[in-house]
C-alpha cells in the first residue's frame, strides 16, 4: 500500500524566488487551483521523494498573516485547515532571502504560530555572500528552532536536502516554539477566544485583535454583533495603556525576537557596500534617464504585442482556413459543412489567434516583474494614474490594451487590489485595440480620404484613438467614486533587488496564461461565434422554396453567387433582426445593413467588415487586405450615396460607425477572459451594457451633430 | 519633528513613531520599518510623487500621503 500523501504548504514573501522554488520542486507536474468567492488562485504540484508523495500548494506572495481582504483571508484559512476543499497542510516551507533575513523572518515568525512543523528555506545564500554577508544556518536552526535549509532555487542547489527535510519535518510533527508576544496580550486573546466559544483558534484570536479593522474583525463583528467589536476595541485600549499598542505590540515583539536571532547568526560588513541594485536604480528610477528608459521599454512591449505577433497570428489564421478548406473537401455542402468550416473552426480559430498577443506579453510581464522592473514601472507611472483614481500597477495592463484587450485584462493579476483590479479590467475593452483598426481604415478610407486634405484621414484615426485614451480614465475615476468606492488601497510597495530572470518561470507564465485563456475563454467564445453562424445560416430556404445553398451551387456565375448570398444573409435571423431594428439604429444614421453586420460583429469587431462584404454581395472581404477593403468601401459609399435621406450626410454616417466602434464592447473574447478574471457574470455584462449604452450615444451624438453642422455649412 | 513626506533625496533620518490608519501603520512595520530604525530618501518620482526610500536592507516605494504616517529625527 503506498503512504498517504504529504502536504506542504509554499510561503513566502514576494521577490524571493518563491516561484523559481516552486517550479524547481515541482517540475512539470502543476495546476491551477481556483476557491469559490475569490480571485485568487494557486499553484499546486507535487513530487516524490522515494515512495513518498509530497504535495506541494503554492500560496501568493505576502509580507504577512494579517487578511485585509477576503483573497488574503483563503491563504490564511488554507494553513489553518479551515477550508473544505483543501486538508490542512502537514508542513509550512518558509522561503526567506539571505540578503534581508530581518525582514522575511518576519512573517516566519507568524506562521511558527500556526502549529505546524515550519521548514525554513534560507534562499539566495550566493548573492547574500557577494555582498559579504555570511548567514550561519546551522547557529539559526538552533536559535529558531526550526529544520533550516540553504539552497539557491535558480540552480537547484540545496533542492534534495530541502526535499527529504520536509519529509522529514512531517514524520517528527515537531511544532515550532512561538515568539512570545506580551503576556497581558495573550490574557486578552485568550479571553476573547472564550468569548466566541472556541470558534476561533488561538493563532485568529490573535489576529483578531492584532488586525485593526481587519478581516477577521469584520467577520466576528458581523456574526456576533456590535458588543464583540466593543470588547475588542476595549481590549486594544487596555493593551495600549498597559504600553502594548496595537499594532506596534506586534511588531515590536517579533523585530526584537528576530534582532536578536539575527545578530548570533549574520554577520555583516559593518559598511553596506554599494550594491549593483543601487547603481542601477541610481539611473533607472531617475527623473530624466528612468522616465526615458521607461518610454523605451513600454515602446518595445507594445511593438512587440502589435507587431511581432502579427506574422504568427497570420500563421494561425491561414492555418484555420487551410483546415477548413479541408473540411469543405471532405463534407458534402450543407449545413454541416458550413457549421464546422464557418462555425466551429472559424472559431476555433478565432480562440488560437489571440494566443501570440497573449504570450508574448506575459513573457514580458514574467521578465520585468522577474528582474525586478515591474516594481519600478509602477513607482515611475503612479502619480499619473492616482489622478483617474488607479494606481501606477495599472498602467501596463491599460497600455497592453491598445493592443488587445485580452492580455490586458489577463495582466491585470498585477494589481493586488480588488477595486483597482476590476476597474482596471473594466475600462481596459475601452483602450483602442487592433481589432479596431480595419473598421476605421474601412471607413476612413471610404469616406474620408477622396476630396479632403490629406491630413484628415490621419487625424480622424488620431481621434479614434483618443476617444479611448480619454474615456478610459474618466471611467475608472467615475468607478471608483461610485461602484468601486472605498478606501485608498495602499501603495508601499518594496523595490527588489534586480536580479537575473528565470527562463523557467518565464516560460511557465506564458505557458500557463495562454492555457488559461484557451481552456477558460475558449468555449465561450466559440459558443458565441457557432450562435452567430446559425443566426446568419438559417433559414436557408430562399422565397421560391429552393434553399439558398443549392442556388447558389446551382449557378457557376460569381456575380450572380454573390448576389444571392447577399439575398440570404438578409433573410437569416440577422439579416431578420436587423430589419426590424432598424428604426434603433435610424439615430445613429445606420441602416438595417449596418445595423446587422454591428450585431454578427458580437463575436469580434473585425468581422464587420467581412459580414459587410457579403451583405453588398462582393463575397467574403478579408479585413486585413487593402484593396478588397477599398473595393468594399465604393460600394458602401455608392450605397449611402444613393438613399436620398442620408446621402449628404454620409460623412456623419461613417463618423457614427466609427464612433461606435471605438466605444462599444463588440468582443466575446474580451467578455469571455473578463467573466473568467473577475469569476462572475456581473463584471462582463455590466462592461458591455455600459460600452453599448455609451457607444450608442456617441454614435448618436456625432452623427445628429453632424447633420446639423453639414446643414450649416451647405446653407 | 518632520514626517518622512518632508524629507529631501539624500536625507537620513530616524523613525520615531508610525501613526495613522491601523491597515497602513501594521504594512509599513510588515514591510520593514521599524522605531528606532534609519531611513534614506533615495529619489522621488518624475512627477513629484510617491518617494523611494531604503531602511535596513528594504528599498520601498511610497507616496507622500503614507509617508506622513512616519515621523522622523534627521540625523
Amino acid at each position: 500500500m503506498s503512504q498517504p500523501s504529504l502536504i506542504v504548504a509554499l510561503v513566502g514573501n514576494p521577490n524571493t524566488g518563491k516561484s523559481t522554488l516552486f517550479n524547481a520542486l515541482s517540475g512539470l507536474r502543476q495546476h491551477v487551483g481556483n476557491y469559490p468567492g475569490v480571485t485568487v488562485e494557486m499553484k499546486k504540484g507535487h513530487f516524490y521523494l522515494g515512495e513518498q508523495r509530497v504535495d506541494l500548494i503554492d500560496l501568493p506572495g505576502t509580507y504577512s498573516l494579517s487578511a485585509r481582504s477576503p483573497d488574503e483571508m483563503v491563504a490564511v484559512d488554507l494553513l489553518l485547515g479551515r477550508r473544505r476543499e483543501e486538508p490542512r497542510p502537514h508542513v509550512i516551507l518558509s522561503i526567506v532571502d539571505a540578503s534581508n533575513l530581518d525582514r522575511h523572518l518576519y512573517l516566519t515568525t507568524q506562521l511558527m504560530e500556526l502549529g505546524e512543523p515550519v521548514v525554513l528555506a534560507v534562499n539566495m545564500v550566493d548573492v547574500a555572500e557577494a555582498q559579504g554577508v555570511q548567514v550561519d544556518c546551522a547557529a539559526l536552526a538552533r536559535e529558531t528552532g526550526l529544520t533550516v535549509v540553504p539552497i539557491r532555487a535558480n540552480r537547484g542547489v540545496g533542492l534534495d536536502r530541502l526535499q527529504a527535510a520536509l519529509v522529514q519535518a512531517a514524520k517528527t510533527g515537531t511544532r515550532p516554539v512561538p515568539v512570545p508576544l506580551p503576556a497581558a496580550f495573550e490574557a486578552e486573546s485568550q479571553a476573547l477566544e472564550r468569548e466566541l466559544s472556541g470558534e476561533l483558534p488561538p493563532f485568529l484570536a490573535h489576529r483578531l485583535i492584532l488586525d485593526v479593522g481587519g478581516t477577521i474583525e469584520q467577520w466576528v463583528v458581523d456574526k456576533h454583533g456590535p458588543v464583540v467589536k466593543q470588547h475588542i476595541e476595549a481590549a486594544r485600549v487596555r493593551l495600549a495603556e498597559a504600553g502594548h499598542p496595537i499594532p506596534a505590540a506586534e511588531a515590536r515583539a517579533r523585530y526584537g525576537w528576530i534582532r536578536e536571532i539575527v545578530g548570533k547568526c549574520v554577520t555583516r560588513p559593518s559598511e553596506r557596500p554599494k550594491t549593483w541594485t543601487d547603481r542601477i536604480d541610481h539611473v533607472l528610477t531617475h527623473r530624466v534617464w528612468g522616465t526615458l528608459f521607461f518610454l523605451a521599454v513600454m515602446f518595445l512591449v507594445f511593438q512587440s504585442i502589435f507587431v511581432a505577433a502579427e506574422p504568427l497570428m497570420g500563421l494561425i489564421e491561414e492555418g484555420t482556413s487551410w483546415l477548413a478548406d479541408q473540411f469543405q473537401a471532405q463534407i458534402p455542402e450543407g449545413p454541416l459543412q458550413s457549421l464546422i468550416c464557418d462555425g466551429v473552426i472559424a472559431g476555433v480559430g478565432g480562440v488560437l489567434v489571440f494566443l501570440p498577443q497573449i504570450m508574448i506579453l506575459f513573457a514580458f510581464i514574467a521578465v520585468l516583474e522577474g528582474c525586478g522592473y515591474m516594481a519600478r514601472a509602477a513607482y515611475l507611472m503612479d502619480r499619473l494614474m492616482s489622478r483617474c483614481g488607479l494606481s501606477g500597477k495599472s498602467f501596463i495592463p491599460l497600455l497592453s490594451s491598445v493592443a488587445c484587450a485580452i492580455p490586458g485584462v489577463m495582466a491585470t493579476r498585477v494589481i493586488e487590489n480588488r477595486r483597482d483590479r476590476f476597474a482596471t479590467i473594466v475600462v481596459a475593452p475601452l483602450m483602442s485595440c487592433s481589432a479596431r483598426l480595419p473598421v476605421y481604415l474601412l471607413l476612413i478610407g471610404a469616406f474620408l480620404t477622396e476630396g479632403f486634405a490629406w491630413w484628415v484621414p490621419g487625424l480622424t484615426l488620431f481621434g479614434m484613438y483618443m476617444i479611448g485614451f480619454t474615456l478610459a480614465p474618466l471611467v475608472a475615476l467615475l468607478l471608483k467614486r461610485t461602484l468601486l468606492r472605498g478606501e485608498t488601497p495602499l501603495f508601499v510597495m518594496e523595490l527588489p533587488a534586480y536580479r537575473l530572470p528565470s527562463l523557467r518561470v518565464i516560460l511557465r507564465r506564458m505557458v500557463s496564461a495562454g492555457w488559461a485563456f484557451v481552456y477558460r475563454a475558449g468555449t465561450l467564445i466559440l459558443a458565441a461565434t457557432v450562435l452567430i453562424w446559425a443566426c446568419l445560416y438559417f433559414p436557408t430556404t430562399s422565397p421560391d422554396g429552393t434553399p439558398y445553398p443549392e442556388r447558389i451551387a446551382a449557378t457557376a456565375d460569381e456575380a450572380e453567387q454573390h448576389s444571392l448570398q447577399a439575398e440570404w444573409k438578409a433573410h437569416s435571423l440577422f439579416g431578420q433582426l436587423g430589419h426590424s431594428l432598424e428604426p434603433a439604429f435610424r439615430p445613429l444614421g445606420w441602416d438595417w445593413k449596418i445595423g446587422m453586420a454591428t450585431l454578427a460583429s458580437f463575436p469580434a469587431r473585425e468581422v464587420i467588415v467581412g459580414t459587410l462584404g457579403i451583405i453588398y454581395a462582393q463575397g467574403e472581404v478579408d479585413a486585413g487586405d487593402a484593396d478588397q477593403r477599398k473595393q468594399l468601401g465604393a460600394t458602401l459609399r455608392a450605397d449611402i450615396a444613393r438613399d436620398p435621406a442620408r446621402g449628404p450626410y454620409r460623412v456623419p454616417v461613417a463618423l457614427s460607425v466609427m464612433v461606435f466602434f471605438a466605444l462599444c464592447c463588440q468582443c466575446a473574447a474580451t467578455l469571455a477572459v473578463i467573466r473568467r478574471e473577475t469569476r462572475s457574470w456581473a463584471w462582463p455584462a455590466f462592461t458591455f451594457t455600459y460600452m453599448t449604452t455609451m457607444a450608442y450615444v456617441g454614435a448618436f451624438l456625432v452623427y445628429q451633430l453632424g447633420r446639423v453642422l453639414v446643414d450649416a455649412l451647405g446653407a | 519633528m518632520a514626517t518622512l513626506a518632508e524629507l529631501q533625496p539624500g536625507q537620513t533620518a530616524v523613525i520615531v513613531s508610525i501613526t495613522g490608519a491601523p491597515a497602513l501603520v501594521q504594512r509599513l512595520y510588515e514591510i520593514g520599518l521599524l522605531e528606532g530604525d534609519t531611513l534614506e530618501v533615495l529619489g522621488v518620482a518624475p512627477l513629484g510623487d510617491p518617494l523611494e526610500i531604503r531602511a535596513g536592507h528594504t528599498r520601498l516605494s511610497l507616496r507622500r500621503s503614507e509617508a506622513a504616517a512616519v515621523s522622523v529625527t534627521l540625523c
